[in-house]
């Protein structure tokens, strides 16, 4: 039975619709992270699963238990959940040491103090008990949010953009952490990000949201190199959508020249496809007859990203080690080199494979280029 | 459902708060719309010329006034340092305690034939009557110079926060570009702070238009004081209404004329980094310091003097039993209306970020209009409406009870407090929301989730944050209720005076120096909301200071 069970789930704003049909399954001890553009309703699936939104249809379920249907909201106090909010919300009149134990409202004084030093210490920040939110920086603060949350140990932990006003290494860095303390302490928790770093850095599984849907729920692995969805495929990683057309032979022509995939052995031949391909498919080689210029160069620190015009026009990207100087205007040379190639339909954004759950809408993608 | 009831009930509230001044828009529409115009007409002919060139001539005379001694000390003081810079930039807020027509009656105290000057002129140069010219003081010139020197604050406080919001690249790249300090003021920083400068001399404006303890005593004949005199002395109450709408209809064009010129200019700087200022020394340093000294000696410190020595010079007022009778009658009526003002303003605050509809916003909004209205207008429209509504009463219980009443709301307390409660509820509804805002709903709901109950969440955490926010409203409404002259003056119950009354009776009655001691009491009331509002000038000017090295928390 898992922790935190998602079943068709749909929530509205007035009239707005602004979560639709979104079922996820959540293990115990398991870290989930809803990754998204702002405004795709992820914060609003939180705010239900937390039971300050009620739900239009569908249903949630905490150990097997139903807290929120149409008909039923189950009180938020009385769920049992934690929450980390994106502006902490700590209480500013209360002591960090008050704040960590506000939410334990049935044990004794000692047992209070005890967690406290012990969160204190585990989060860094021992001897801090006597201190005011006010008096700590924005890292400290976001720590302690975490840390309340915790104290009464809640069975599901649910983290609404946790690390967004802080700085991009301090994210970073706490974002491993709090995977370490999560860890450390068998909590199940459920993310939300528009960070995709932070959903990496944290996640066992993670989901791309849009426009209220749930467009994939899998390892953030397969997020990045098997995209069921050309959203996904767009929002995970850079990366470019190129058209092709199935030949018979399992393989496909395409700008890149002739490629071949196990995928494409059920596909009828003739059927137009995108594929996607990522800066690490393509590598510089200047043997190779796929030729380029040089259009735009990004320096990335350990690698240079650089946008390659084809001479049929279509424009990709690729990399090259940081110390491999290439000059934009000059010519380059590219080999294809996929480890899994992956095809949607061209008219369609899903797998050909997967046509069950098509979405109901359209999304703008990136134009795709022709051949 | 329930909600659809609260949501009705704040409308209601807001609508009740609305009704004096609706019975004199009802007025002036009645009026425009085939009235009777006999009584406008007559009053056209004789006295309304006079009173709005007399109203325009005072605004004027004010509006330049105030941006003179408010703009010039704001920027010294936060863009310059010289002796004595930190004490003034505080203490510059001190004339904002003195009541416009203490101030006023204390200079006539100076000033006059027999006042300490003149009696100092005529000793040292062996002059006597008639030998000398000296400016008369009881004009309208003197009530120009009164009131700028009372109402500069406000331009000085709200032009002060944009001199010191004006972020330092923005100075900095005027010097870079061959400014002197002199005119990096004209050139920028005073075009930036024209929005603040605006508003601070429309604030000073509507207090110009309300006052009538100084114009009386000055015998300017402007909107209110005709109000008055239509009123009280010719019994006509169809012409003060029409009066009171016609100075209504002047607030209003006023506050229009404010939300268009900030609409016009809206200058943001994020994120500034304060200048460095500019280190004055030698004459300059003692020019800035005796510029910044002349408002605060001539707005608070000679006229507090002055008040000091009356009262002891009538120090037998201070054992009177009167007096203290005076006194608790005034700080009863201050404590049970800023109660009363506050408890609605905490509802009103709350139903705004409960339920925030447009309906209720705009009913929020409506209620909060009071502090723009001179308090003479509200208290004839309300005295016009509680009469009427009295008249009722009164005919019904005679009629079925063979009982008259009496006056039973027009004639109490009640129609105070009323009063009261139209006029400061926005200040009380400004702190409380101020407090407010502070709970983000963030908090609300991670106290839900740690197992509270909604009620236990607002005794635990709302009850606690809001408790500074509360109290500084009761003694902001408190102090103003006790330094309100003309609508107490008009609605208090017959035989039931209060101290600004008693200082107004004595001044008027030529007996300055008794006004003495009943204004001085005000005077020093009027100090702590002051002092409150000095440290929160001082306390956000720290944030602001401090936000550079501290990583911002809010989202």
């Amino acid at each position: 039975m898992s922790l935190l069970q998602l079943d068709h789930l749909h929530v509205h704003l007035g009239q707005n619709a602004i979560v639709r049909n979104v079922s996820v399954q959540l293990e115990a001890g398991e870290i989930g992270c809803l990754l998204g553009p702002s405004g795709c309703g992820k914060t609003t699936l939180l705010r239900a699963i937390a039971g300050f939104q009620q739900v239009a249809s569908g249903s949630i379920s905490l150990a097997g238990q139903t807290v929120s249907a149409p008909a039923f909201t189950q009180a938020p106090e009385k769920r049992g959940i934690g929450m980390v909010f994106q502006d902490f919300a700590l209480f500013p009149h209360l002591t960090v040491a008050e704040n960590i134990s506000f939410g334990m409202r049935h044990a004794s004084t000692r047992e209070k103090l005890q967690r406290v030093d012990e969160l204190l210490s585990r989060i860094g920040l021992p001897g801090y008990q006597k201190r005011y939110p006010h008096e700590l920086s924005g890292g400290q603060q976001q720590r302690i949010a975490l840390a309340r949350a915790l104290a009464p140990r809640p069975r599901l932990l649910l983290l609404d953009e946790p690390f967004s006003s802080l700085d991009a290494e301090l994210r970073e860095r706490l974002a491993v952490e709090v995977r370490q303390l999560l860890k450390n302490e068998q909590i199940t928790a459920l993310l939300v990000t528009h960070d995709q770093q932070e959903a990496f850095a944290m996640a066992d599984k993670a989901g791309v949201m849009y426009q209220g849907e749930l467009l994939q729920w899998e390892t953030p692995y397969q997020l990045y190199h098997q995209p069921r969805h050309q959203m996904v495929a767009d929002f995970v990683g850079h990366g470019v959508l190129l058209q092709g057309t199935v030949t018979a032979s399992g393989s496909m022509a395409s700008p890149l020249g002739m490629l071949d995939h196990p995928s494409l052995e059920q596909v009828e031949s003739g059927t137009p496809v995108s594929f996607l391909v990522r800066p690490d498919d393509l590598v510089p080689d200047t043997e190779s007859r796929l030729r380029g210029t040089i259009k735009a160069r990004g320096f990335r620190g350990a690698h240079n990203l650089y946008s390659v015009e084809l001479d049929s026009g279509v424009e990709v990207l690729t990399l090259s080690p940081s110390h491999e100087q290439l000059e934009v205007g000059s010519e380059i040379g590219l080999r294809p080199d996929f480890d899994h190639l992956v095809v949607f339909a061209a008219d369609r954004c899903e797998l050909p494979s997967l046509p069950s759950q098509a979405p109901s809408f359209r999304p703008v993608l990136p134009k795709t280029q022709s051949a | 459902m329930q909600q659809r009831w609260r949501q009705l009930s704040l409308v209601a509230s807001a609508l009740v708060l609305g009704l004096p001044l609706m019975v004199i828009v009802f007025a002036l529409l009645q009026l425009l719309f085939g009235g009777d115009f006999t009584t406008l007409q007559h009053l056209w002919q004789t006295v309304i010329p006079e009173y709005i060139q007399h109203s325009l001539i005072l605004m004027v005379g004010v509006a330049v006034g105030v941006i003179i001694l408010g703009v010039s000390t704001a920027w010294l003081t936060t863009s310059c340092r010289f002796p004595g810079q930190k004490l003034l930039s505080w203490a510059l807020l001190l004339p904002l305690a003195m009541p416009a027509y203490i101030t006023a009656y204390t200079y006539t105290g100076m000033l006059d034939y027999s006042g300490p000057v003149q009696t100092l002129l005529r000793d040292t140069f062996g002059w006597s009557y008639g030998d000398y010219w000296f400016p008369q003081i009881r004009s309208i010139g003197g009530a120009i110079a009164v009131l700028s020197l009372v109402l500069f604050p406000y331009v000085y406080l709200i032009t002060r926060a944009t001199f010191l919001q004006q972020s330092a690249t923005t100075l900095e790249a005027g010097r870079s570009l061959g400014l002197s300090p002199w005119q990096c003021f004209l050139r920028i920083a005073l075009p930036l702070a024209r929005p603040a400068i605006v508003t601070g001399t429309t604030l000073a404006l509507m207090e110009t238009l309300a006052d009538y303890g100084t114009v009386q005593y000055f015998g300017v004949t402007t909107f209110t004081t005709g109000i008055f005199r239509t009123w009280y002395g010719l019994g006509d109450l169809t012409g003060a209404l029409q009066l009171a709408g016609l100075l209504l209809a002047a607030v209003i064009t006023l506050i229009l004329l404010e939300r268009w010129s900030r609409k016009q200019a809206r200058y943001d700087q994020r994120n500034p980094r304060p200048a460095a200022p500019f280190e004055l020394q030698g004459g300059k340093a003692w020019l800035a310091s005796l510029v910044c000294w002349l408002p605060l000696v001539f707005g608070f410190l000679l006229p507090a003097l002055q008040l000091a020595a009356w009262s002891v010079e009538r120090w037998q007022v201070w054992t009177d039993s009167d007096f203290w009778q005076l006194t608790w009658n005034s700080f009863a009526l201050a404590l049970v209306a800023a109660l009363l003002v506050v408890t609605l303003a905490v509802w009103l605050a709350y139903g705004r970020r409960q339920l925030p509809t447009k309906l209720v916003r705009t009913s929020v909004a409506f209620a909060g209009l009071g502090y723009a209205i001179p308090g003479l207008v509200i208290a004839v429209g309300l005295l016009v409406l509680l009469t009427s509504i009295d008249n009722v009463i009164i005919q019904i219980t005679t009629e079925w009870f063979d009982y008259n009443p009496g006056l039973l709301l027009s004639g109490t307390l009640f129609a105070l407090l009323f009063a009261y409660a139209v006029r400061f509820l926005s200040v009380a509804i400004q702190t409380v929301q101020a407090g407010l805002a502070e709970i983000r709903p963030s908090m609300d709901e991670a106290a839900r989730i740690h197992g509270y109950r909604p009620l236990q969440v607002l005794r635990l955490i709302h009850l606690p944050l809001l408790r500074p926010s509360v109290l500084t409203a009761v003694i902001l409404v408190g102090v103003d209720v006790l330094k309100e002259l003309p609508a107490t003056l008009v609605l208090r119950p017959f035989d039931f005076n209060t101290l600004a009354v008693r200082a107004y009776e004595m001044a008027g009655d030529e007996r300055l120096a008794d006004a003495g001691p009943p204004a001085l009491m005000m005077v020093m009331v009027g100090l702590i909301p002051v002092i409150l509002l000095s440290r929160a000038m001082l306390k956000s000017q720290q944030n602001a200071l401090k936000e550079q090295d501290f990583v911002p928390v809010t989202a």
